[in-house]
């Protein structure tokens, strides 16, 4: 039902500037999630996108309208928030036709609208309601309706789940998701929590540090960080980052170490990273062996097992293996390989380089 | 065991007995009073005076309330009840809508306002007596019910209050009801007025005892006894030289100034421990 | 502390503060800018013009005799009443605080005088103490004792005391109850299970954790004593015998009213402005340093 645009979008507040410029192009019907740790500034650009902060310079479109200087009521937009913000006074069913009220839609259709959304979100049981007297799931379908009911353009979202425990937070995740695909609206989610970014996302936003460090689909996003701070941030456990020189000479290990002396982006002070993920190490025999550590620590999860060791000059490196795998005992000597293809090279800078 | 247990109950009736004596004594002029509104003046002028209540109640309270000494007390009661009602809406009307505005909006010396308001704290009516009395003579608000009611009208502390109760609600609200499309106005009336419902009437208690308790002003302000209010009227019943008080209309009257603001402390407890407690913090 | 969120526009928020500041401006900062600029002044005999002293009127009043016992009247009247008030309302509050059931009917029976004006409060016990028609006098008489608070100072003084103080012990009953029962029962339980007697546990324990409310009770009835007593003191002893109970408030009124001194009365003004912000600077930060817990 409508696209949205940012093109060079800024933030600051008094002098300081949090959000460094974001470029993205949303197409219609694509449910994005912005992730990114706190303060990464995530929230701010939903908000500048909501019209709830003024756009410092830049500009944002909803469906091919600059809206910068337009209140939110008048985006065409509608937003569920962390906490929720029902009106603790109001009924359930006052709550969702609000909007409605305002926008002096007719008596018999706020009615209708209001019931079709409270059946779809299984509510109609409640509509009497106060919000105090509903629980944290139900609230959180009540929050969902109230935006759902304006038939608004533009979903947009702000840690919606993240006062729910784990268990429902899934199971809304999995109605968030449903929902969106039935009603074909365009939806921005800000996240913490990057699984939650992974499962819900057509394309997701990484953002570090007030800037989108990388825009893409979770598996691009996955398989091919831009950066070390990407890599580190998406995938749990996180990405290993190896220092050059604990790769041993010789070995399998000059296939490697020839790639990256000759990439001229390694070249001068600039000391490269070589990052693996946990899932591409696997444990080996010492003659086959790329590195090696003591086993410092193991986590038996069941399905799979981490293995953290500690290598030579103190570097810590995690395996990720199967639960069916045999784990060494602590203290054990351990030998690790893994396939060049499957290595990414950062700089100093955290910026990968082609290898 | 069964000792200590001796000892406890022991201990129970002993602080009930202190309750009860701290309630005795603390009531005992009031009962005195009311006992002074139900005999003669004559029983009253040949001391000492009777202890139990006497059968002239309702001829003592008709006679306060229908003729009065100065001023017929139905009428004082009156003035009392529209200052006292005046005073407390007053408060909360005015200072709930600069509340509001201090809170939600940003806009050019916001904080000169709000330092302004504050030091309204440190001027009790009392101190600035003289000059405000002149600044209420030169608009004409001598005998008045305005007067009465507008100079005591302003109040930091309750919009103090109303500030305090806008910062815990949650930001979140406001941008919901932005999202829905309610402009300032809209959102006051609809989301914040109805969930300050409570401070409110907890506030309303406090003002209008307040209010009605209010003595110094009305004192210089009304010099018509029909604009007296009751609590001051008590005051100017009495005669001025050596003549007897008539004690058992001016007890009667001292109930009657008594029974409103005790009634209303009384019915509305919670609301009241509640402002009491909250408006001074 | 400040919203996230606010409201564009700037009329709308004049406009809403607009009575606030109307009414505050008219009654209070007009008045006490006048009372400032009175304050420099005498007006002649005949109130035709008055003559510019400066400080003039402030020097007198500092070396008056009459003042400066006004002064130290306010300082025992108000010491007297807070420390009689404070200290009934803690024992009654920590009788109630004792028991569990019907502590609600002993608060309901001990909170009403709250709402007793002071004026009220002023004629309920001049009635009971009247040198001539009195219950209470009658019967001090009657074990030997001459009642007469208009003729003794003492007398006098005692009776405004004891007046003001019970209007106020259940404000000072409320807060020291509500401050008790915040205090967490396993901290007591504690110090019971270490052997510690009631007063022992009340003295090492329960005043300790009490002091935030005990001085902010302090505070407010010292103003309370100042400020708000001007009904007690009018009823009862009109500020006599020989000015014995003329506190500061009362002589503002006096000198201003009934002497039509307004110089005096306006320099009188100005230096409890200098005592009310005073109290309040000290108020504010008790409140600064209760943000802080």
């Amino acid at each position: 039902m409508a696209t949205i645009s940012l093109k060079s979008v800024r933030k600051s507040f008094a002098r300081t500037e949090v959000i460094h410029g974001v470029d993205i192009d949303i197409e219609d019907r694509e449910f994005i999630v912005i992730v990114g740790p706190s303060g990464c500034g995530k929230s701010t650009l939903l908000r500048m996108v909501a019209g709830l902060e003024t756009v410092t310079s830049g500009d944002v479109h909803i469906d091919g309208k600059r809206v910068n200087d337009m209140e939110p009521m008048d985006r065409n937009i509608a937003m569920v928030f962390q906490n929720y913000a029902l009106y603790p006074h109001m009924s359930v069913f006052d709550n969702m036709a609000y909007g409605l009220k305002i926008a002096r839609t007719p008596k018999p259709e706020i009615e209708e609208r209001v019931r079709a959304t409270a059946k779809l979100l299984e509510l109609e049981p409640f509509l009497a309601r106060k919000p105090r007297q509903l629980s944290g799931g139900q609230r959180q379908r009540v929050a969902m309706g109230r935006a759902i009911v304006r038939r608004p353009a533009v979903f947009l979202f702000d840690e919606p789940l993240s006062n729910l425990d784990a268990k429902l937070r899934v199971q809304m995740r999995l109605e968030i998701k449903a929902l969106q695909r039935q009603l074909g609206v365009t939806s921005l989610y800000v996240t913490h929590d990057q699984v939650e970014a992974m499962t819900l996302a057509d394309r997701m936003i990484v953002m570090n540090a007030g800037e989108a460090d990388q825009v893409g689909t979770p598996m691009e996003v996955y398989k091919d960080p831009r950066t070390a701070f990407v890599a580190g941030f998406i995938g749990s456990p996180p990405m290993n980052f190896l220092p050059a020189t604990t790769f041993a000479p010789g070995g399998g290990n000059d296939g490697l170490l020839k790639g990256l002396t000759a990439n001229p982006a390694a070249a001068g002070n600039n000391r490269p990273t070589i990052g693996i993920r946990p899932e591409h190490l696997r444990l080996c025999d010492g003659a086959d062996g790329r590195l090696s550590g003591t086993l410092q620590y193991s986590e038996i999860l069941g399905a799979e097992s981490l293995i953290h060791l500690v290598l030579g000059d103190g570097v810590m490196l995690t395996v990720r293996q199967s639960g069916n795998a045999a784990v060494p005992e602590v203290g054990e000597k351990c030998h690790v390989t893994f396939d060049d293809a499957d290595v990414c090279f950062f700089d100093s800078d955290g910026k990968r380089i082609a290898g | 065991m069964s000792g200590m247990v001796e000892k406890r109950a022991a201990g129970l009736w002993l602080t009930h007995a202190g309750l009860i004596l701290g309630v005795a004594v603390i009531g005992f002029p009031i009962y005195l009073a009311f006992v002074a509104s139900t005999v003669t003046q004559g029983d009253i002028i040949r001391p000492p005076m009777p202890v139990l209540p006497g059968g002239h109640f309702i001829e003592n309270y008709r006679e306060a309330l229908v003729s009065g000494i100065n001023a017929p007390v139905w009428r004082m009661l009156v003035n009392s009840m529209i200052m006292a009602m005046g005073i407390a809406l007053g408060k909360i009307v005015i200072s709930i809508l600069s509340a509001f505005a201090i809170v939600y909006f940003r806009f050019p010396l916001r904080h000169v306002f709000f330092w302004l308001i504050f030091l309204t704290l440190m001027l009790p009516v009392e101190v600035r007596i003289v000059p405000t009395y002149e600044v209420a003579a030169n608009f004409g608000l001598l005998n008045s019910y305005s007067g009465l009611i507008l100079p005591l009208i302003a109040s930091a502390t309750a919009t103090f209050l109303f500030r305090q109760f806008f910062l815990t609600v949650p930001d979140e609200l406001a941008e919901a009801a932005r999202v829905d499309g309610a402009r300032p106005m809209r959102f006051f009336i609809d989301i914040l007025l109805p969930m300050s419902r409570t401070n409110i009437a907890a506030l309303f208690v406090i003002l209008f005892i307040y209010g009605w308790n209010q003595y110094l002003w009305p004192l210089l302000i009304t010099t018509d006894p029909e604009m007296n209010t009751i609590v001051m009227g008590i005051k100017q019943m009495f005669p001025s030289g050596d003549d007897f008080a008539n004690w058992p209309v001016i007890m009667a009257t001292a109930i009657l100034a008594t029974l409103p603001p005790v009634l209303v402390v009384i019915a509305m407890q919670r609301l009241f421990v509640k402002g009491l407690i909250e408006s001074e913090k | 502390m400040d919203k996230r969120v606010t409201f564009g526009g700037w009329t709308l928020p004049y406009l809403l503060l607009l009575p606030q500041v109307a009414v505050t401006a008219v009654f209070f900062f007009w008045p006490a800018a006048q009372a400032i600029y009175q304050s420099a002044f005498i007006p002649d005999p005949f109130g035709l013009k008055a003559l510019f002293v400066g400080f003039g009127n402030f020097s007198f009043l500092l070396t008056d005799p009459f003042y400066l016992a006004s002064f130290k009247t306010t300082a025992v009247f108000s010491g007297l009443v807070t420390i009689v008030s404070m200290a009934l309302a803690l024992w009654l509050a920590i009788m109630a605080d004792r028991i569990i059931k019907g502590s609600g009917a002993y608060r309901t029976l001990l909170i009403w005088p709250y709402a007793v004006a002071p004026a009220v409060a002023g004629v309920l016990w001049l009635f009971m103490f009247s040198p001539n028609v009195g219950l209470v006098s009658w019967y001090l008489g009657v074990l030997g004792y001459d009642w007469n608070h208009v003729l003794n100072p003492n007398e006098a003084m005692g009776l405004v005391v004891v007046a003001s103080s019970w209007s106020r012990i259940s404000y000072n009953f409320l807060f020291f109850l509500a401050g008790l029962q915040a205090i967490p029962k396993s901290v007591i339980e504690a110090a019971a299970i270490d052997g510690a007697h009631f007063w022992r546990r009340f003295w090492t324990i329960v005043f300790p954790l009490l002091s935030p409310v005990t001085f902010f009770l302090l505070v407010v009835n010292v103003v309370y004593a100042f400020f708000e007593t001007f009904g007690v003191i009018h009823t009862i002893t009109s500020g006599g015998p020989q000015q014995a109970t003329t506190i500061l408030v009362y002589k503002v009124y006096s000198d201003g009213f009934v002497g039509q001194d307004l110089g005096s009365s306006a320099a009188q003004s100005v230096i409890l402005l200098l005592v009310v912000g005073a109290l309040t600077v000290i108020q504010f930060r008790y409140i600064e340093r209760r943000v802080h817990y």
